[in-house]
């Protein structure tokens, strides 16, 4: 089991298997597709994303450098936290991008039964050493454990 | 974060529990940045990226729904990006059922929640709302609480504005509010080069392929950009629209928010190298680089030697000028491969006020009789769905490029291909 300790985003606690995306997430192109049609386990609609592409993301502690793309990119996070499709926490390598910080802050000050942990700044240790089904538990403080 | 009187009797609920929670959002996007206040937004227009009725944004219908009910509307008109669907634009039967019951269902109750809001007028859907023809022009220093990358790095580059890079929904609070949170673009010290940019290509280079090479070294700097003036001449319509086109390509192949270009953009012709961060790294740019770059380009078409269906032209939205070059430019292609009309079907996009005008020039009736449709969608949305994912499209946009699935040519490879069928 290995620790790292980022900033608290938003806060919470939550134990997940990881999901790892070595390149940014695109956010419209990842979730579009699943808020579109229903899919509950939203399956990651980015074709450019070779390490998401396919992937279920619903439920799953998502680990990424950042997010790029368009900047509609807040406002699906949102919508996914409020359609219960969102990954179980978002855990980012790099300071977190504007982008991602109004979909994380929009979802923890707007939606009152929905709880999406978000912790930045873990450092390119993190991306290298966490893969894919590992068990992340992401605790109060910003601590992450990965086992 | 220092905020004023005011402000914290907003946050504490003096005004009602949702522009409390209004501020609350902006105040903690804010502190994630270290930002020193909150300043009041001074541009006389907003811009918002979300200009679709799509079903899969139900919650944030849900959450306009709930600021208009507390009367948490925008203080400042705002234009929003462009509309999702044109019935001009080629579209096939299935494709109708899925963007009109599927995908766009909300584009009615979505653009008159929009009226309810502060939207400008009717028809203020375009992702050049800087254009003059549209008229929400920031001036140079303006404090600004947009979205729309391609509408935020030309508003900081090009007018020298202030705003960041922010995403919907925020921009309409901070219009809301009349507040943003000062740090990144908004500080002189954000407004600094970390990279110099120096361009030594023989000739004028494609404005999308520069960008895109930019973007993707830079990703989020600021780059300072050295040798472009030599091909720009002046802040000219020409310089303004080419400069409109590469910019887009940084914010989408990167996220690029502001650049300068050494003596044309008004920051780096007032202050020089000045601009530049002791640190700052260099980027060269040649041919060989751009060739770089261009055949990186991923292809995920399935079959890649298919015969485009169609092409789009004007992601961002062309200029009244380019509408007029373009038509001059096809009329030349068609005549010299000994054509009447574009063998492919090619949509140029404007935003609708440019199309007003450009209608009531006699290119109209040329670009019309090459067969060229005019339309003011977004080719982004229209592309967004899996049926359109699977059609064989072609573009000279290397932000339709990157988030979809068309595919990348230089203009000259684009005009060859809807002119003769092939480059």
């Amino acid at each position: 089991m290995k620790q790292f300790t980022g900033r608290v985003v938003a806060k919470g606690t939550v134990s997940a298997p990881a999901l790892v995306s070595h390149g940014g997430l695109n956010t419209l192109a990842s979730f579009q597709k699943a808020l579109q049609f229903g899919d509950k386990k939203a399956t990651c609609g980015d074709q450019n994303n070779p390490d998401l592409y396919g992937k279920q993301m619903a439920g799953k502690a998502l680990c990424l450098p950042r997010t790029i793309g368009s900047t509609t990119g807040g406002l699906v996070l949102y919508c996914a936290c409020s359609m219960k499709r969102q990954p179980a926490c978002m855990l980012f390598s790099e300071p977190i991008d504007s982008l991602a910080a109004a979909g994380a802050i929009l979802q923890d000050v707007w939606l009152d039964d929905v709880q999406m942990p978000v912790i930045d700044c873990l450092g390119e240790e993190f991306l290298n050493y966490v893969q894919d089904g590992m068990t992340i538990t992401v605790k109060e403080n910003g601590v992450v454990e990965v086992d | 974060m220092l905020l004023t009187q005011e402000q914290q009797e907003i946050l504490n609920g003096s005004r009602g529990k949702t522009l409390a929670k209004v501020m609350e959002t902006l105040v903690r996007y804010g502190e994630l940045y270290d930002a020193d206040a909150m300043i009041p937004v001074t541009g006389k227009y907003n811009h918002l990226v979300t200009s679709f009725g799509l079903k899969a944004l139900t919650p944030v219908y849900e959450l306009m729904d709930q600021l208009i009910a507390e009367g948490a509307v925008s203080g400042t008109k705002f234009s929003a990006d462009p509309r999702p669907l044109d019935k001009n634009v080629p579209s096939s039967f299935l494709q109708n059922i899925i963007f009109n019951h599927f995908m766009y269902s909300k584009q009615d109750f979505y653009e008159d929640q929009l009226q309810k809001l502060g939207l400008m007028e009717k028809d203020a859907f375009t992702c050049t709302c800087y254009m003059d023809e549209v008229g929400n022009t920031p001036k140079k220093g303006d404090v600004l609480s947009w979205s729309e990358s391609s509408a935020v790095v030309y508003a900081n580059s090009v007018l020298a504005a202030r705003c960041n890079r922010n995403s919907g929904i925020i921009d309409l609070m901070g219009a809301i509010c009349g507040f943003v949170p000062r740090f990144g673009l908004l500080t002189d010290e954000g407004r600094k080069a970390k990279w110099i940019v120096e361009v030594r290509t023989t000739k004028k280079p494609e404005a999308q392929l520069l960008g895109s090479a930019i973007g993707m070294k830079v990703m989020e700097d600021v780059p300072y950009i050295k040798g472009l003036d030599k091909w720009l001449g002046s802040l000219d319509d020409d310089a303004k629209a080419y400069l409109k086109d590469m910019g887009a390509a940084t914010a989408s192949n990167g996220a690029v928010g502001l650049y300068h270009v050494a003596g044309i953009t008004p920051e780096a012709v007032e202050q020089g190298e000045e601009l530049i961060l002791p640190d700052a790294q260099v980027y060269v740019i040649d041919d060989a680089e751009l060739q770089r770059v261009y055949d990186s380009y991923p292809v995920i078409w399935k079959n890649k030697e298919a015969t485009p269906k169609l092409c789009f032209m004007g992601c961002p939205h062309m200029s009244l000028h380019q509408l007029i070059d373009w038509t001059e430019r096809v009329e030349q292609g068609l005549k010299a491969a000994g054509n009447k009309k574009v063998v492919i079907p090619t949509v140029f996009t404007a935003a609708p006020a440019v199309i007003e005008k450009f209608n009531a020039t006699p290119y109209a009736a040329r670009l019309k009789e090459t067969g060229v449709i005019l339309s003011y969608i977004c080719p982004l949305m229209y592309m967004n769905n899996p049926l359109s994912a699977k059609m064989p499209v072609i573009t000279s946009s290397n932000k339709l490029r990157t988030y979809t699935s068309a595919r990348y040519y230089t203009d000259d490879e684009i005009l060859a291909q809807i002119t003769k069928g092939g480059n």
